[in-house]
């Protein structure tokens, strides 16, 4: 009987790799390793120790380099990965890492690229203020890496400050030099480190000066240089005003006037929100003017894992008031085509191409008006934002208004249904009818003839979800 | 001196806003370990913060002064533009880069300036900020100085001693271009600082590779140049061959193409409109493909179509002119060709060579590898899928299908 084993799950290399020889050594396979405390219980872990400490086998030389990055990712998956990838490297498969395609190896790879970057940003990030001690000066940063590497960096700062004293403070850990050497000690809160530097006037006016008004790209600048570091970032706070000034600072110097595309919700997208804070910072998108009249902003719903997310047009009126998309009339219909088609409710994402409902009021009654193409286009990056986060194997387009947000092109819907086509945001991205023109047709026969479309083209989707032969792949 | 002075700030400010034209901002390429003073320079330069219009702070980039007895018209500094004027003392700037070197602003100093009494008495004042740094202060950190056109040549070598990177602004992609806009310049005295530069790098490297005592590195991060698009009809196959002479002549290690955008207070010999950035770009693109793809400038603009196309990228244009090498076969084609498929880098191609010594090469471990399939599958045939996209190959209006399906502006982050 195979049970499972659970072994301790501790930050950094050695002390992964100390389990990790013993379970090896127990020949204990990776779906039998545990890593963590099981829930409730104190202390039940139950690798077996080997007598004599056992060698650690040889691997190879790249794998030991990765690893010893990767333990100092901060999602608890780095141990489990490092221990299948070690078992398989260990039994038969001493190419393994050769295999850039396999699954383990992607896992590896896209662990190590996210520590790796962490640690690339974090030399880049750090901000010293400087002290006046009575033993002469001190300089201290505070920073929150995204992954707990500062142990890793320790040798990097210690040569690039070698005639200074400093120290980086961080909730996760802290490193210090003394002139000579550095250590490492405990997490320090914010409070601990110093709150200003003369010299950082001086920063921010480089900061202001060196940018150039006619290129405003604030996408290129927030991926890499994500919101959630700014708070440790002083230059940052000029961010704002530099925005502001920009367009009258370029037409003053152009003396031309300003042709604005117009405003999008580009600059609330946070690159790295999941989706929950994401569906949180829509409810203050001002990205187009929809949101004025519409109640509240209607955030897509399902499984954040979804092999499929199906995109609408807009909300309705109903889901205008209830805050959920898809539970009108046209959502039931919806409802019963994914029933019919086999699909669960995990399976599905479903969200819509505009979030804010978009209406003419007429009378007491607010009758649904196609969003424009500046609203598409205004809501635009929210769908690529919901996109990213899910990464689905399908994406369905319900309906002209989505194939155009989505794929930006304008199909003729019963013509271009059904055929699956690559797109940038998953490996399929299908075209087929919305549920609501079932609703609208003139006679049964055609309501019939939408509906069964639709039935057919998820269960199209559902088939490429689940792994379809990949010859019925059509480049777009 | 105190760096708080309101005057620092105020030539701080003016001489920052004249050097932010500048595209080259990269401190890559040097190796320089700390040792007794301070900073170190590691192979990868790094973006210390990124300001909104995108781009990428690794140095602090200041000019000497923008006092200048020249005249370019497409310069802000010119001698008859009306703009607020300042300069440094290098004491000044030593503090400045010291203190922000220290507070972990910058990797290093990028250094260009105006020309105040004479290119050598300009040059000769900002070795001395590069000799103050390291020889004083010891600083390890990078330094990019700007040897001013028509310095001597004895001078432009120098600099390259105390400097990581020595560059010397081409300026313009042909000597007619300079003869009209900058008629203090000449491409022969540009070329001449840039050949001494090259012939002191290869001596010291060779000298190093012989004696015991090491004489000391010229320029370890070798140099650069810059060359602005659009202020002149020059075609992208003008800039292509300049550019490509001055790799094999000189050995830069890059040139910075920098769309012309439009100055106050222009000059009427220049256009009024700024250079799509787009074009900038493609430049960069094409420049790559030189350098790295095995093409040549014949392939990437013929002379029948010198303009580079703005709607798709440079190789694609190229596959998409050159049909019949296509489909390639990922199991079995060699490197060049696999390079030369549209969506294929340099490091996919590396994966998939080394992929294919294990199992063959299919559409899912492609997308493993985070191939944009849509662009790639035209171009080639996997074991998996003969017939997979490659009948679109004799498509008519597959350029038309591969178009990017929004133009998203991505450019602008091409240098660094
Ligand atoms: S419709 Fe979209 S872009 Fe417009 S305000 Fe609502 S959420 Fe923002
Ligand atoms: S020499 Fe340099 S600073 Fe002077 S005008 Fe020409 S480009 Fe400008």
């Amino acid at each position: 009987m195979a049970e499972i084993v659970f072994a301790p799950l501790q930050m950094g290399f050695s002390a992964w790799r100390d389990v990790a020889r013993d379970c090896l050594a127990a020949g204990l396979e990776p779906s039998r390793v545990e890593w963590g405390a099981p829930q409730g219980l104190f202390s039940a872990f139950g690798v077996p120790k080997p007598e004599a400490p056992a060698p650690m086998p040889t691997v190879p030389r790249r794998f030991m380099q990765v690893a010893r990055r990767v333990a100092h990712h901060r999602d608890d998956r780095r141990a489990s990965t490092l221990y299948r990838v070690l078992w398989r490297l260990t039994h038969g498969e001493p190419r393994l890492l050769e295999s850039a395609a396999d699954p383990d190896v992607v896992e590896l790879r896209t662990l190590d690229a996210q520590v790796r970057r962490s640690a690339h940003k974090t030399k880049a990030f750090v901000r010293f203020r400087k002290v006046e001690a009575e033993d002469g000066e001190h300089f201290v940063a505070w920073i929150q890496p995204d992954h707990p590497v500062l142990p890793l960096l320790g040798e990097f700062f210690a040569e690039r400050f070698s005639d200074m004293r400093w120290s980086i403070l961080s909730p996760d850990a802290s490193l210090h030099y003394d002139g000579k050497s550095w250590s490492l000690g405990p997490g320090r809160p914010r409070s601990a480190a110093p709150t200003h530097d003369e010299l950082e006037a001086l920063w921010k006016t480089y900061y202001r000066a060196i940018f150039n008004p006619a290129r405003v790209m604030v996408k290129a600048m927030t991926s890499e240089m994500p919101k959630r570091h700014w708070h440790t970032l002083p230059e940052t706070s000029e961010i704002p005003g530099l925005l502001a000034d920009s367009a009258r600072r370029v037409d003053a110097m152009l003396a031309m006037p300003s042709a604005p595309e117009g405003p999008t919700a580009h600059a609330l997208v946070s690159e790295l929100d999941d989706l929950a804070s994401l569906h949180e910072a829509l409810s203050s998108c001002r990205g187009c003017e929809l949101h004025e009249a519409a109640t509240a902003p209607v955030p897509g719903r399902g499984s954040p894992h979804a092999p499929i997310v199906l995109v609408g047009e807009q909300p309705g009126d109903l889901e205008d008031r209830a805050g959920r998309p898809f539970v009108g009339p046209a959502g039931r219909e919806l409802a019963q085509a994914l029933e019919a088609a086999g699909l669960s409710h995990d399976e599905v994402y479903l969200t819509n191409a505009v979030k804010h409902f978009s209406y003419a009021p007429s009378g007491k009654r607010r009758l649904h008006s196609k969003p424009r193409a500046t609203h598409i286009r205004a809501c635009r990056p929210w769908l690529l934002a919901e996109l990213e986060r899910i990464r689905p194997r399908v994406v369905v387009c319900l309906g002209a208004t989505a194939a155009r947000a989505l794929l930006g092109v304008e199909v003729r819907v019963m013509r271009d249904r059904g055929t699956p086509r690559a797109c940038a945001w998953a490996p399929h991205a299908l075209v087929t009818v919305h549920p609501a023109a079932a609703l609208r047709a003139k006679d049964a026969g055609r309501a019939a003839e939408l509906r069964a479309a639709l039935r057919s083209d998820l269960a199209r989707a559902r088939a490429l979800a689940r792994g379809a032969p990949e010859k019925e792949v059509e480049s777009s | 001196m105190s760096v708080a002075a309101p005057d620092i700030r105020r030539k701080l400010r003016v001489l920052a806003d004249a050097a932010k034209f500048d595209a080259s901002c990269a401190s890559s390429g040097s190796k320089r370990s700390g040792g007794k003073g301070l900073g170190s320079t590691q192979g990868m330069g790094i973006c210390h913060s990124y300001t909104p219009d995108g781009r990428c702070i690794s140095l602090l980039k200041v000019l000497l002064t923008n006092v200048c007895v020249y005249d370019c018209a497409y310069c802000i500094n010119r001698r008859s533009s009306d703009v607020e004027r300042a300069t440094f003392e290098p004491e000044e700037l030593v503090r400045l880069t010291m203190d922000f070197y220290r507070r972990n602003y910058i990797e290093g100093l990028f250094l260009s300036s105006g020309i105040r009494k004479s290119a050598d008495d300009t040059l000769l004042r900002m070795i001395e900020v590069a000799r103050l740094l390291r020889e004083r202060e010891s600083f390890g950190g990078y330094i990019h100085l700007k040897a001013v056109a028509g310095a001597s040549e004895a001078l432009a070598q120098r600099a390259g001693l105390y400097a990581d990177r020595v560059s010397v602004n081409i300026e313009l992609p042909k000597d007619t271009d300079l003869q009209r806009l900058a008629p203090e310049k000449r491409s022969s005295q540009i070329e001449g600082s840039m050949s001494a530069i090259r012939s002191a790098i290869d001596e010291s490297r060779s000298s190093r590779r012989r004696a015991r005592a090491k004489p000391p590195r010229v320029a370890p991060a070798g140099q650069s140049t810059q060359m602005i698009i659009g202020a002149t009809p020059a075609q992208d196959r003008d800039v292509l061959h300049t550019a490509s002479r001055l790799y094999a002549h000189h050995r830069l290690r890059r040139v910075y193409y920098s769309a012309f955008s439009p100055i106050p207070h222009a000059s009427l010999a220049l256009p009024t409109k700024p250079a799509p950035l787009v074009r900038e770009h493609r430049l960069y693109q094409a420049d790559w493909l030189l350098r790295f793809y095995g093409f040549d400038v014949d392939e990437v603009t013929p002379s029948s179509a010198p303009a580079l196309d703005l709607d798709i990228d440079p190789k694609l244009a190229w596959a998409l002119a050159h049909r019949e090498r296509f489909p390639v076969h990922l199991d079995t084609a060699p490197r060049e060709m696999l390079l030369r498929v549209p969506g294929l880098g340099v490091r996919s191609v590396q994966r998939i060579l080394s992929m294919r010594r294990q199992h063959k090469v299919t559409l899912e471990s492609l997308r493993a590898l985070r191939v944009p399939l849509r662009k790639v599958s035209p171009f080639i045939v996997t074991s998996d899928a003969h017939h997979g996209a490659s009948q679109l190959l004799d498509r008519q209006d597959l350029r038309r299908r591969l178009l990017p399906a929004t133009q998203l502006p991505l450019f602008g982050q091409t240098h660094g």
